[in-house]
């Protein structure tokens, strides 16, 4: 089990674990109500964005729920170590 | 526009967006959640139909990449039927809101489920017509208020899992915006179904319903949606008291066996021509 550990990819998000639109956001507030860890927060337009990343456990509640497409995935990159 | 997501190559992003529809509103969730279900069965999106007709939820074609068609009033199903008999091979999604579907377009959607035409129908039911103004439409629970019912509806809503099932459909399904993975499943396995599939989505609309009726918020009725619904198997267990004011979920009828319009119409043709 540990040589397959070791061999998982590492893999980093350079632009975050989640990406908002805020054009296309209407601040609803549902994402940041069913983040089920509180790592979404809402600034002081409304507009959600990750406040705590290590949080994030990519449960993808956020971008389910988002009516509006405003919230996907962020780019993965896969790093060998 | 940043970095992509797979979904973006079913929306038609660059023209159409921001959706019309007002913050919370619970159609944009289901249309990723029928987005989703095309794009996980590996459909592709060419051979895809949606047929709507008016109101809010029928605004959903403008933005998908499928073929779309939208259509008058309550007639989204009649039209879906011409496309299905005359291109079998095509999916046909039809997406009705309550009012669209069962007021406007009952009659169709009675027939359709009647002679079990192979057609997706998602009922978005939102308890409201939005797009005129928040009048109450024949799934506004009775004592619940609209701006036509200032005092309270007298009415009895429809049961649309009940009226599906009587009308013949062969899968009969209900759920709600509130579990967007139970969403996800039913909607799948209603597009693999061969036959009249509907699916019944408790949907919100914070703006026309909610604020009338103590919701202000769309997480409140996304909240009240998480009470009020049960689980068709854990309803099993429970006396008609506790259900009362409930909305059971889940798969009420899932039948394949039962004759299928199209394949009935292929084969009187095909004994026609011995």
């Amino acid at each position: 089990m540990a040589e397959t550990a070791a061999k998982k990819p590492k893999v980093r998000y350079p632009e975050g674990k989640i990406v908002v639109f805020e054009k296309w956001c209407k601040r609803c507030g549902i994402c940041v109500a069913f983040c089920p860890t509180g790592a979404l927060a809402e600034d002081e337009r409304g507009v959600p964005y990750l406040a705590t990343p290590d949080k994030c456990v990519l449960c993808a509640q956020c971008w389910l729920r988002c009516p509006d497409f405003a919230i996907i995935k962020g780019p993965e990159i896969k790093e060998e170590e | 526009m940043g970095p992509k997501s797979p979904i973006y190559d079913y929306l038609r992003y660059k023209k159409k967006f921001p959706t019309v529809w007002c913050p919370g509103c619970g159609i944009g969730t289901i249309m990723g959640a029928i987005i989703r279900a095309v794009m996980s069965l590996g459909y592709d999106k060419n051979d895809v139909v949606m047929v709507s007709g008016i109101g809010c939820s029928s605004r959903m074609p403008a933005y998908v990449d499928f073929n779309t068609l939208h259509t008058t009033h309550g007639r989204a199903i009649a039209f879906a039927t011409g496309i299905k008999l005359a291109k079998p091979h095509l999916k046909l999604i039809v997406v009705t809101g309550d009012g669209d579907g069962l007021a406007i377009g009952g009659n169709h959607f009675i027939h359709a489920a009647r002679r079990n035409i192979d057609i997706t129908h998602i009922l978005i039911n939102n308890s409201i017509y939005g797009m005129t103004g928040g009048q109450y439409s024949p799934t506004t629970p009775r004592r619940a208020f609209a701006y036509t019912a200032p005092y309270g509806n007298i009415e009895p809503d429809f049961d649309v899992v009940e009226l599906g099932i009587a009308a013949g459909a062969s899968f009969v399904a209900r759920t709600a915006v509130y579990h967007i993975i139970q969403m996800g499943k039913i909607i799948e396995k209603a597009l693999k179904h061969k036959g009249y599939s509907l699916v019944d989505v408790i949907s919100q609309c914070p703006v026309l319903y909610g604020r009338l009726n103590k919701m202000r918020s769309p997480v409140e009725m996304l909240l009240w949606q998480k009470e009020h619904t049960v689980d068709i198997k854990v309803a099993a267990k429970k006396s008609p008291e506790e259900l009362e004011g409930k909305y059971i979920v889940g798969i009420f009828k899932d039948d394949p066996d039962m004759p299928e319009y199209v394949s009935e119409y292929q084969k009187l043709i095909d004994s026609l021509k011995e």
